[in-house]
């Protein structure tokens, strides 16, 4: 391949993954906390619409991210009144949570369809967007994609080096232990599900506002889902979250590449669309197959409700 | 609480979206009659209300087996799209035929269908441990893909003027009406049928109880011997069965052809169904008749508010969370604690 191929390639790889990794990390540390939030999909389908509208009314991308953010934050909190509050189901809240998010975002963003936004310009960071091939793909992208990676050292660094990430993790896993030792585990798991639904806000903000500077109703189009699926496939680590989700925005991105290629290929446009879909199918299996993997690595308490006995 | 907690969930959400009309400067009173009461004014609207009940109907008796036994098949509508291209397709190919088999051949093949789709699921849970809400899930996208590929290729119309869609069904392969002058068609005889033996299969028979016991208590069911195995593969195949003959109860039905549009969500929305009936047959009965109302209140929204459609969506979502939410007094007991710290 040419040179400016593998730059072109790699650079929308790299577009597309960022919304699965700040999803997926969000999610990354919910799960971490013991609750299994399957709302991601509304979350975002909801930052995206609520980031685009502020955007389009304000002229302010960051406005617009934040605006987003509030909006996956509300709606976790939904999602925990009912789930921790109320000691829902935490399997059919986030499903509820879903099909209202979807809902909703395509209610609110009727009247926005057919608007675009003007593109934002990349933030280009001086000297490093000079390297050959990888300058461009790496050093010359939106804010949002320097906030991912930074994200992940936050996440990583939280989770494993800091007091609070070590009782975030002891919540997840002893629920039980957590409160017998004067945490409130609660507290901690509805904190972890707003910091989930924040990232997830983020992630449909990247979208409406970066990614297509559009907005349409279904255009999360399961990018939730597959970014708690990329959860489980990085075994609940960060850093394997941010492979995960270059894997599959490569997926994601093939399609465009082959269509805008040239190359006359036998293959029906919806199977290359049905590959990120497929792709995630796969990879479950592949992971999943090793069942002690996944029992040591997922969090012990992970859906299971927790009651303190006053 | 048990029979009480869905009125109530349905209370909340009629009051959420009275409040909805008001932030939206419409008329409280004016919104809920045109939402609610409008759509069932006259014979037709009660019609197309039994109508739109069928395929929510069919899909959450099949969900109901597998959510009792704690299988999580999130992707009936993967199932319906995938039973509605399986029977379809068999009328499809037989243009010519007069069987009167025809039409029972489209529901066993869309039977089929559907239960092919919830078997992969199902296989990968049971053989890899692959979580089945995933890929349930992933596999509805694929499936409107797939017809979305054969709309728009190998199944168009060749004399359709390019449009995705394919030809009309012959006569023999669409559903007989039931009251003449409306659309309500025989699949509501099926949809019927299929609730009976729902409840029969759930309360009356071994197998229906080891789904529940393993739904339940896991572990009790794991020291009763009975097949965790087996309960995911029957909720599963139940549950795309029940979705496969809602797909051709639609295909069959009122649209009469192949589109892209066979399903406006409806295997989503009967996991709602299957929730506020509380899992049970008659309660499914009645939900799926006030799921579809929420469809069709939709509609008249639309036509008469200026609303868009989605705002049956909204709904919806709302309705599910009460239900889930108003649990809480199956649960627990509230009382007032007054004077302890």
């Amino acid at each position: 391949m040419a040179p400016g191929l593998v730059s072109a390639v790699l650079f929308a790889t790299i577009v597309a993954g960022t919304p699965l990794i700040l999803t997926a990390l969000g999610e990354l540390v919910t799960e971490k906390s013991g609750v299994l939030n399957l709302g991601a999909e509304g979350i975002m389908s909801v930052g995206a619409v609520a980031a685009f509208a502020v955007t389009l009314n304000t002229g302010s991308p960051l406005l617009g991210i934040v605006a987003g953010m509030v909006a996956g934050m509300a709606m976790s909190a939904l999602f925990g009144f009912a789930a921790l509050t109320l000691q829902a189901n935490q399997v059919a809240s986030g499903l509820a949570l879903s099909i209202f998010g979807v809902g909703l975002s395509a209610f609110v963003g009727k009247p926005y369809e057919s608007q675009t936004l003007s593109s934002v310009a990349p933030l280009k960071i001086p000297l490093l967007s000079k390297l050959p091939v990888l300058g461009h793909a790496l050093f010359e992208q939106q804010a949002l994609v320097y906030f991912s990676w930074i994200m992940l050292a936050v996440v990583a660094w939280f989770l494993y080096r800091t007091r609070w990430g070590l009782v975030l993790r002891a919540v997840g896993e002893t629920p039980v232990a957590a409160h017998a030792i004067g945490y409130n585990v609660l507290r901690i798991r509805y904190l972890a599900a707003i910091f989930g639904g924040a990232m997830a806000g983020i992630g449909g903000a990247f979208l409406s506002v970066f990614y297509t500077p559009l907005w349409v109703e279904g255009m999360v189009a399961g990018r939730g889902w597959i970014s708690l699926a990329l959860v489980v496939f990085a075994t609940w680590r960060p850093l394997r979250v941010m492979l995960g989700a270059y894997l599959f925005g490569g997926a994601m991105i093939t399609q465009m590449f082959v269509q805008g290629s040239g190359i006359r290929l036998d293959i029906p446009a919806q199977f290359l669309s049905a590959l990120p879909y497929l792709a995630t199918v796969v990879v479950l299996v592949l992971i999943s197959r090793n069942r002690s993997t996944i029992r040591l690595n997922s969090p012990a308490s992970l859906g299971q409700p927790f009651m303190p006995d006053a | 609480m048990r029979y009480l907690s869905p009125l109530l969930a349905v209370a909340l959400m009629l009051v959420c979206g009275m409040v909805l009309f008001l932030v939206l400067g419409k008329s409280p009173v004016e919104g809920f009659k045109v939402f609610f009461i409008q759509p069932m004014a006259d014979r037709y609207g009660v019609a197309e209300l039994f109508l739109k009940a069928t395929p929510l109907m069919l899909c959450a008796v099949g969900l109901s087996v597998g959510f009792r036994g704690n299988v999580w098949n999130i992707g009936a509508e993967g199932q319906l799209l995938v039973g509605a291209l399986a029977g379809g397709g068999v009328a499809l190919f037989f243009p010519n035929s007069h069987s009167p088999l025809l039409l029972p051949a489209m529901f066993v093949a869309g039977a089929l269908g559907g239960m092919l789709w919830a078997a992969i699921p199902a296989w990968l849970r049971t053989r890899f441990n692959a979580n089945e809400i995933l890929t349930s899930l992933m596999l509805v996208y694929v499936a409107e893909l797939m017809v979305s590929w054969l709309v728009h290729g190998p199944w168009k119309d060749p004399d359709g003027f390019n449009f995705p869609q394919t030809r009309l069904f012959q006569s023999k392969a669409i559903l007989p009406i039931l009251v003449e002058g409306t659309r309500v068609n025989a699949a509501l005889i099926v949809a019927l049928v299929v609730l009976i033996i729902g409840w029969v299969f759930m309360n009356r028979s071994f197998l229906g109880y080891q789904m529940k016991v393993s739904g339940q208590a896991e572990r009790a069911g794991r020291y009763a011997g009975f097949s965790a195995r087996r309960t995911v593969w029957i909720g599963m195949l139940v549950g795309g069965c029940c979705a496969g003959l809602a797909g051709v109860s639609e295909v069959a039905g009122p649209i009469g052809q192949i589109t892209e549009h066979i399903s406006p969500g409806y295997g989503f929305a009967a996991m709602i169904v299957a929730f506020v009936g509380r899992l049970e047959p008659v309660g499914i009965l009645l939900a799926s008749l006030l799921m579809a109302l929420l469809y069709m209140g939709g509609e008249q929204a639309q036509q008469y508010l200026g609303l868009p459609f989605s705002i049956s969506k909204v709904f919806q979502g709302l309705l599910l969370f009460f239900i889930l939410g108003s649990d809480v007094f199956i649960h627990f007991r509230l009382r007032l604690d007054r004077g302890r710290k």
